[in-house]
């Protein structure tokens, strides 16, 4: 098992005829099962065409059905990814990873709003991807610094997770499935979402969550996991010393009932049995402590 | 992106959202004919600052007279105002707003934001005009109603109604504040806005709904469809730092401590400070040059960093991912030799090809100190803060 992506996933790359969709598609198909895993190129008007072998379609529904692709990855340009993200749920997608950062927040808006009605799964925007060890990556993470084993990891940010899963290699822990659900105010799936699925992963042990001030989707996680966790979850929250109210709005506090500080988050999560390190160099050796 | 008071009105009277006329002065010379223009025996003087608190800080004066208008003008203008959100040293007031005054019935909140739980644009109304909405939340919650708003329907005159009535506007004026409310939210969201309040929004002795002071601040990603609020950019009300920084692609916060700190990725950023704490040391800033890490965007974070005359040691703390480490090493070592600083510099390289950037670093001649994780980098650093 692993969670939502595996060595029989196939994918698609929305935006394979730009640069960056180009780049990374190359680096993912480099990677464990890549080489049969990417099916398939989308870029408008360049149907026909293929990419280093891969041959590029019009539209998602038509790669979807050419090649029985279930995934997409999205390396379109902030102002057209929102509706790159629009078209891949039209066409029925299981999943969608959207890379891309900077898309604009109504877009963003208007994307989940679609979304209410549809059982597309989206992972973003503004992260690095999913990867199952030795068996697919979906992304941008470097894959070297992973390796197959039983730790789910979830992160908001990118470096973040790949210092967590560099520490968690040095002690010779493996991770089942990595998931980033990037930064961005309005995105796809939760850390809540992502917990649940490790939960009810076969092939999961013990999670990692890390957690970024901001919003009060870890305090949401952190209620979920003392109800129904039944595997130990391991957390740290960056934005312990960020001084409040730099970057979130001043009635964005408000809504959250002013919370969202590191603080908060770190109490709630302790209250509900997550064992939070405070320590970011701390977190492998925490994870080990939890599986041994 | 934040923007004066007096382009908020602007942005909202196109969007038919009703403000005090207001006229802007930029010396005193211009004072008396601004009165003139607007009429009237009452007018209010404002300093515009892109901080908040300006009342607090005598940065808004009520006149009745030239002269008096003159004396707050030359109190204010040419100054630095301090208010609860400039810090101790204030921020120069470049522009003066003056506006006609306002017969004042009642007063009221209504703020729009985008609220990340529900995903939505959220509508604050609250009686509770004039008041710091962050004091109504903590002490009186049930006075503020909140309002989630579908994007696919916009806020429905039915929704706008219960809002309005909510916040006490007087039966008959209901429907011209509903269609305040529906304007407002309109101008927010065509134009990209994350935040606009009106604080307050009043209702006139003659029955007007009117936007009686404004603020909005608007999504970064979303400027490049909005050249016309690209140019209300002021870079008067930016420090040289930040100005820098955001050219460079760079995303920089100064702080008050002694250690700068260099970053890829806004949470290894954020975890770098808290690492730094741990180890009883103090974060000069936070700043996050991004995936990439480019020698020339380590060159402008160095530049940017050691600007700050507090700054008594630099950790760098690079996990090269797709960019290898070598290429970050020899980075690195450019930045350096250009920049030619005697400040103690802490590195720590992880990821893709870490032993030959190790390696570049070691044999630079540079005298920099190499630490081998997080724990150690950070006592590192702080011991080189110290000494």
């Amino acid at each position: 098992m692993s969670i939502l992506i595996n060595r029989n996933t196939r994918v698609i790359t929305q935006g394979m005829t730009g640069k960056t969709g180009r780049f990374h598609t190359g680096n993912c198909r480099a990677y464990a099962n890549g080489e049969a895993a990417f099916v398939a190129g989308v870029t408008p008007g360049r149907g026909g065409q293929n990419v280093d072998g891969i041959p590029v379609y019009d539209s998602v529904a038509e790669a979807k059905r050419e090649t029985g692709a279930t995934v997409s990855v999205i390396y379109v340009p902030p102002p057209f990814a929102a509706a790159a993200i629009d078209e891949a749920v039209e066409a029925e997608l299981e999943l969608v990873i959207c890379i891309t950062e900077g898309i604009p927040v109504s877009d963003m808006i208007k994307t989940r709003r679609k979304m209410e009605s549809s059982s597309t799964i989206l992972v973003g925007p503004n992260c690095p991807g999913v990867i199952t060890p030795d068996e697919i990556k979906i992304g941008i993470m470097p894959g070297y610094i992973h390796q197959k084993g039983r730790v789910g990891v979830v992160s908001r940010s990118g470096t973040l997770t790949y210092e967590v899963v560099g520490q968690l290699r040095k002690l010779g822990i493996g991770q089942s499935t990595c998931v980033g659900i990037g930064g961005d105010p309005v995105n796809g799936t939760k850390h809540k979402d992502v917990i649940k699925w490790f939960n009810e992963d076969s092939e999961t042990d013990a999670i990692v969550m890390c957690g970024e001030i901001g919003g009060t989707d870890e305090e949401d996680c952190g209620r979920w996991i003392a109800e129904n966790a039944t595997k130990p979850v391991a957390a740290f929250i960056a934005g312990a010393t960020a001084p409040p109210g730099k970057r979130m709005g001043h009635a964005g506090a408000i809504i959250a009932g002013g919370k969202g500080t590191a603080r908060e988050k770190i109490s709630v999560l302790r209250e509900c049995g997550v064992h939070v390190t405070e320590n970011p160099a701390g977190i492998g050796e925490l994870v080990k402590s939890l599986i041994s | 992106m934040k923007v004066h008071e007096f382009q908020a009105k602007e942005i909202l009277r196109h969007g038919e959202v009703e403000t005090p006329r207001g006229v802007v002065c930029h010396s005193l010379d211009e004072v008396p004919r601004a009165l003139k223009q607007l009429g009237g025996s009452v007018w209010v003087v404002k300093a515009q600052i892109h901080a908040g608190g300006r009342g607090k800080g005598g940065g808004v004066r009520v006149v009745q007279s030239e002269g008096d208008a003159l004396g707050a003008a030359r109190d204010i203008l040419h100054r630095p105002l301090v208010t609860p959100q400039t810090g101790p040293e204030g921020q120069i007031v470049r522009k003066l707003l003056i506006e006609e005054g306002i017969g004042i019935q009642s007063e009221i909140y209504a703020g729009l934001v985008v609220d990340r739980s529900s995903q939505r644009v959220v509508l604050m109304i609250s009686p509770e005009g004039g008041m710091e909405i962050e004091e109504v939340a903590a002490a009186t919650p049930e006075k503020i109603l909140k309002t989630q708003i579908d994007p696919e329907v916009g806020l429905t005159t039915a929704d706008a109604s219960v809002a309005a009535r909510f916040a006490g506007v007087p039966e008959p004026l209901i429907e011209n504040a509903a269609r305040f409310i529906q304007a407002l939210y309109r101008a927010f969201w065509d134009n990209d806005a994350s935040l606009a309040e009106i604080n307050p929004l009043v209702v006139t002795t003659s029955g007007d709904v009117i936007a009686l002071d404004a603020k909005m601040t608007f999504d970064e990603s979303a400027l490049f469809r909005h050249p016309d609020i690209v140019k209300y950019r002021d870079l008067d009300e930016e420090s040289p730092a930040e100005i820098e920084a955001s050219d460079a692609g760079l995303s920089y916060i100064s702080l008050d401590g002694n250690i700068g700190c260099l970053v890829n990725g806004a949470g290894l950023a954020m975890a770098t400070m808290d690492i730094i704490k741990l180890y009883d040391g103090e974060p000069a800033n936070f700043l996050d040059i991004g995936g990439g890490a480019t020698t020339e965007q380590v060159v402008a974070a160095f530049k940017i960093m050691l600007r700050n005359k507090q700054v008594e040691a630099v950790l760098v703390n690079i996990f090269g991912g797709i960019m290898r480490c070598d290429v970050i090493a020899e980075g690195l070592v450019t930045a350096l030799k250009q920049i030619d600083t005697n400040v103690p510099v802490v590195v720590r390289l992880e990821g893709t090809n870490v032993e030959t950037g190790r390696r570049i670093l070691a044999e630079s001649g540079l005298t920099l100190t190499v630490a081998d994780d997080m724990d150690d980098a950070a006592a590192k650093v702080v011991q080189a803060a110290r000494s």
